[in-house]
């Protein structure tokens, strides 16, 4: 039997001999030209690191490709980013424009840095989960398709963080980027009776809806949905197999902004609802891909240097926003959970649109 | 030609950006599970509908966590993945590779599973996407030769992670990738044996600008920091002037306005900095973090199931973090015992706190109440008061 609790490989030992010997006594970078960065050291040594796109979903002879070119340039060393592009690790400038060259003869985008559309942070889909309301792997190719010269450039004001999740459970970060593309459904579970009574705990289901639409049918062993007070979260269907929900012709993806992490002049933000619904349309989710364009082209003539989507939509106001991307504004923009008063507009501070 | 069998993916493998169609296909050359799977998501394309059956639930002998179960609901069109289960494989701390670990990941999963992977999940695994039940234990065992580890799953600490830190980062106000590191190794146990009401994620960033988003996406989230002052480089700041409009850019951003230029010199009033770290960002060879460094300690952060989603909000404003980590080890498990009394099943810990009380949990932790946890004191009057705190009426 295998030994346990071995935990993963020491990551000292996965370190390019660069970064041990300079290790925690880094002085400055400079981004050279998009993709490529340059680390000073205060030893003097510069380490290069040359930053690649990736679709995530990579088969083993994919990964293989990549060895081959670490081995090649990077004496095999290499990591990967949290928004899982590739990151080539080089000691030896020399080595960097030769990289590039074989990067761009196997159509390795070189990117992602500074003011850029890096890679989207996306989940499982169609490919493996089975709570999805739409997939991952095909909106995030088709739209950087469409949005590819933002990866290997830096023209926004600044970067804008893409991510897409596909149900609400957000697994990954949309719920806080610049940009946020989320599957969601629009109709209502159906118990199935003859299966909820052997499959489910029907305690832990009443318990899993954020909106106490779910009750218990003690006569008949199943629950009741009250299709009034259901938003078709789908948690219930992650607690009970017997409540499908999933409705091809209704499921769709809805798109929020505004949201970001960092620190950075303002403090972290939630995303928030730009557009209820798009129809899912495969393969290439075109009215998805020309709703996130417009987002970005607006936010790119309008927003000042530095802004993020969220602090530029701040600063000129909701009003504005809605009026300048032509995004209609709908009664399911007004937020109606818990704590929904919150973001109601107690002034009469607002512009006429 | 033959006509193809998967026309609306094949629309995907054309356009610039890495098409995940070709790695598909590449797999499905040599492999049947990754073969089925193609002509599956084809399947679901045409019917905008997932073709995977609810749950699941397999794993390693040992472990209670790792494995997510999954069998296709067309098991008569697709055999090969009638069951197409995914292994959690703990990455190394960073993500930092060579490339003889990485081909010995790729030799064992080409022998058990379908040849296909996520790099990374989200909570900063490998994803090892399809194989038999039957394959896990080899797997595993397999895995274990080549000196990898299965990560979290299910109701347990999830697989911690960290920003690249002081390993590339002239930033890094703590050593992300040991303090990750020492966690993870430490807590084996807790990943591997599900035992929490709920899952438990730590991530550790090495300054404010929180490049692995711990803020969002960690019940715990540990972020570097520093207490004295930025250090400044005069000389640095004056080379940058002609690339960057420093008042502009730099002094009317700034969140706090504690800084003055006046085209020769720079002035930080660093009583007031929040460092926010937008002025290092954009002069990192004039701009340093301070020297007395530590971590700021936040907890609570979650996806919206099921109460909404929550941002991690300050618990511990300065915390020194030195090996090995004791005060900061012993405040996580003060945390979870609490939690894993008190917590209802399926309650993140964000939610628990939030039902019971700030004010419940720092006496249950032991952590004093002070100004840096708030935005602003409350605004109702409704205030509880302990018991002692009140004189005793006299009979």
């Amino acid at each position: 039997m295998a030994k346990t609790d071995i935990g993963p490989p020491d990551y000292k030992t996965m370190l390019p001999p660069v970064i041990a010997r300079n290790y925690g006594k880094w002085r400055y970078h400079e981004i050279l030209k998009p993709g490529v960065l340059m680390h000073i050291a205060e030893s003097g040594e510069a380490l290069y690191t040359v930053r690649a796109g990736s679709p995530r979903l990579v088969s083993t002879e994919h990964i293989r490709e990549i060895c081959d070119m670490a081995d090649q340039f990077c004496d095999g060393y290499l990591r990967f980013t949290s928004r899982h592009n590739i990151e080539f690790l080089l000691d030896d400038k020399d080595k960097v424009e030769p990289l590039i060259a074989e990067l761009a003869k196997r159509n390795y985008p070189v990117g992602g840095t500074g003011h850029a559309i890096s890679n989207i942070v996306h989940t499982q889909g169609w490919v493996h989960c089975h709570t999805p309301a739409t997939d991952a792997s095909g909106p995030v190719k088709a739209l950087m398709d469409e949005i590819y010269e933002h990866f290997v450039t830096a023209t926004l004001p600044n970067h804008v963080r893409i991510a897409l999740a596909c149900c609400l459970n957000m697994c990954g970060a949309v719920h806080c980027s610049d940009i946020a593309i989320l599957g969601i459904h629009r109709t209502v579970p159906i118990p199935d009776n003859t299966r909820v009574p052997n499959i489910c705990e029907i305690p832990s289901t009443v318990a899993s809806c954020p909106t106490g639409a779910i009750r218990g049918d003690m006569k008949n062993k199943t629950v009741t949905v009250n299709p009034e007070k259901c938003m078709y979260c789908g948690n219930c269907y992650t607690v009970c197999p017997a409540l499908p929900i999933a409705d091809p012709e209704n499921d769709g993806i809805s798109i929020w902004v505004g949201g970001k992490v960092s620190n950075a002049r303002s403090a972290p933000k939630f995303s928030k609802l730009a557009i209820p619904f798009l129809p899912n349309n495969p393969p290439r989710w075109p009215e998805v891909v020309d709703a996130v364009k417009n987002i970005i082209e607006v936010y790119a003539t309008h927003a000042r240097k530095h802004e993020r989507v969220g602090e530029w939509i701040e600063r000129v106001g909701w009003e504005r926003f809605f009026t300048l991307t032509g995004i209609p504004f709908t009664d399911k923009h007004i937020d109606d959970f818990d704590m929904a008063t919150e973001t109601f507009r107690t002034s009469t501070q607002f512009k006429w649109g | 030609m033959a006509k193809s069998d998967t026309p609306l993916l094949d629309e995907l493998e054309g356009g610039k950006w890495p098409s995940f169609v070709k790695d598909m296909k590449q797999a499905a050359e040599k492999n049947p599970m990754a073969k089925d799977l193609l002509h599956q998501l084809e399947l679901s394309y045409k019917d905008k509908i997932g073709h995977w059956k609810h749950g699941g639930i397999v794993g390693v002998k040992g472990y209670g966590a790792g494995v997510i179960g999954r069998y296709s609901d067309r098991p008569d069109l697709f055999p090969n993945v009638q069951a197409f289960h995914t292994m959690r494989v703990n990455h190394p701390t960073g993500w930092f590779y060579k490339t003889d670990a990485l081909r010995k990941l790729c030799d064992v999963w080409d022998k058990h599973g379908s040849g296909l992977t996520n790099m990374h999940g989200a909570t900063g695994d490998v994803i090892l996407l399809g194989t038999r039940t039957e394959h896990l234990q080899s797997c595993f065992d397999d895995l274990s030769d080549a000196g990898f580890d299965l990560g979290g799953s299910g109701s347990a600490l999830r697989t911690p992670s960290a920003c690249v830190g002081p390993g590339r980062c002239e930033w890094a106000c703590v050593d992300s990738l040991d303090i990750c590191y020492n966690i993870t190794m430490s807590y084996q146990d807790k990943i591997h044996r599900p035992m929490f009401p709920y899952k438990f994620k730590i991530k550790v960033a090495a300054c404010s600008n929180d490049c692995v988003a711990s803020i969002a996406r960690s019940d715990l989230s540990i972020i570097g920091t520093w207490k004295d002052n930025i250090q400044i480089d005069q000389k640095e700041v004056l080379a940058y002037a002609p690339a960057i409009d420093i008042q502009k850019e730099v002094c009317d951003l700034c969140p706090t306005k504690c800084m003055e230029w006046n085209g020769k010199e720079l002035k930080i009033y660093d009583e007031d900095c929040t460092r926010c770290m937008h002025c290092i960002n954009l002069m990192p060879k004039a701009l340093r973090p301070g020297k007395e460094r530590g971590a700021t300690i936040l907890i609570g952060g979650k996806a919206p199931i099921l109460q909404g989603a929550l941002l991690s909000w300050v618990i511990v404003p300065f915390m020194k973090m030195e090996p090995p980590y004791t005060e900061l080890k012993d405040l996580i498990e003060r945390i979870q015992d609490w939690w894993d009394e008190y917590g209802k099943s399926r309650e993140r810990l964000g939610e628990l706190i939030k039902r019971l009380g700030m004010r419940v949990f720092l006496r249950a932790v032991g952590l004093p109440a002070v100004p840096q946890m708030v935005k602003a004191p409350r605004t109702n009057p409704y205030v509880f008061f302990w018991p002692e705190e009140i004189k005793k009426e006299v009979k």
